[in-house]
């Protein structure tokens, strides 16, 4: 997490190294309480089910958190974040671990930044990715 | 013809189309932002430790990259228009970043809405609208944008 990524380092069609996140009920009580986004869906299971949902689920923003965590663990300090996208395609609810998972698309130069851009996405225990999306990012090169 | 249960997309888009939200403002805060890492379970130096923060480019603590969806404006399309659509989901987000937040920061953020459509899909109708928030620091920076897609069915 703290160790520095080169432009040179990077290939097209790299991996990103997963990242496994593995959310509570808690931990969505606690993401609404920082948030601010009390909507019952995902802490109250009665509202939930209600409007038609299997349970509480996961805010959407939350799963758009991990995916930034997949990126910012593996750019490292002198990495930047340039942009992220990120669809919630599907309910993803608590009590299971959800990987996130990244690869390399393209490595380019514009405007003198060297710049990576990566398909991301976010994958349930049955190998389901509900939470597709992509990101850009600025890396340090080994050039001076 | 009109019925409750047909949209009116286009008096949807006369109403809220280009329209902009008031601004809300956030101070960005340590503990808040400590708070945030915490619950979304990122224990990256760069926003939980000072010391480290210190060392880094950045010269101090700044907020993960989706920390500023605390700092919420007012939805513009509180649809006076009849609708039956009183479900809600948050489709995704596009950010956009330019500049780091700071703890410290004072940031103001206003929203407006881009594009409004409906769609029939498995959950019924469905009507998407997009809005899209500005972030400024007290700099008059740009700190970042999102481009978000509500879904109400």
């Amino acid at each position: 997490m703290n160790s520095f990524l080169f432009w040179e380092d990077v290939q097209d069609g790299m991996e990103l190294p997963n990242l496994v996140k593995r959310p509570t009920t808690r931990q969505l009580v606690k993401y609404a309480g920082v948030s601010g986004d009390f909507y019952e869906i995902h802490y109250d299971k009665d509202f939930a089910q209600e409007t038609g949902l299997p349970g509480v689920i996961l805010h959407g923003a939350l799963k758009s958190a991990f995916l930034a965590q997949l990126i910012t663990d593996w750019i490292g300090p002198d990495g930047t974040l340039k942009k992220l996208v990120c669809q919630y395609r599907g309910m993803d609810e608590p009590g299971a671990p959800l990987t996130c998972k990244g690869k390399v698309t393209k490595k380019y130069v514009d405007s003198g930044e060297h710049l990576v851009d990566c398909e991301i996405w976010v994958e349930d225990t049955n190998g389901q990715k509900h939470t597709p999306g992509s990101a850009t990012v600025a890396l340090p090169t080994k050039t001076n | 013809m009109a019925s409750e249960d047909t949209l009116d997309i286009e008096a949807l888009k006369q109403a809220y189309l280009g329209q902009e939200s008031p601004v809300a403002t956030m101070e960005v805060e340590k503990g808040h932002v400590r708070s945030f890492a915490l619950a979304i379970g990122d224990p990256n130096p760069l926003w939980t430790d000072e010391i480290q923060a210190r060392k880094s480019r950045y010269g101090g603590l700044i907020a993960p990259p989706t920390f500023l969806r605390t700092l919420r404006t007012q939805r513009l399309e509180q649809l006076p228009i009849k609708h039956n659509l009183d479900r809600l989901l948050d489709g995704g987000s596009t950010w956009e970043y330019f500049e780091p937040v700071r703890i410290g920061d004072r940031i103001t953020a206003v929203n407006r809405v881009i594009d409004i459509y409906a769609r029939a899909g498995s959950l019924g109708q469905m009507l998407f609208v997009v809005t899209e928030t500005t972030y400024t620091n007290q700099l008059s920076q740009v700190v970042a944008t999102q481009s978000n897609t509500s879904i109400r069915y």
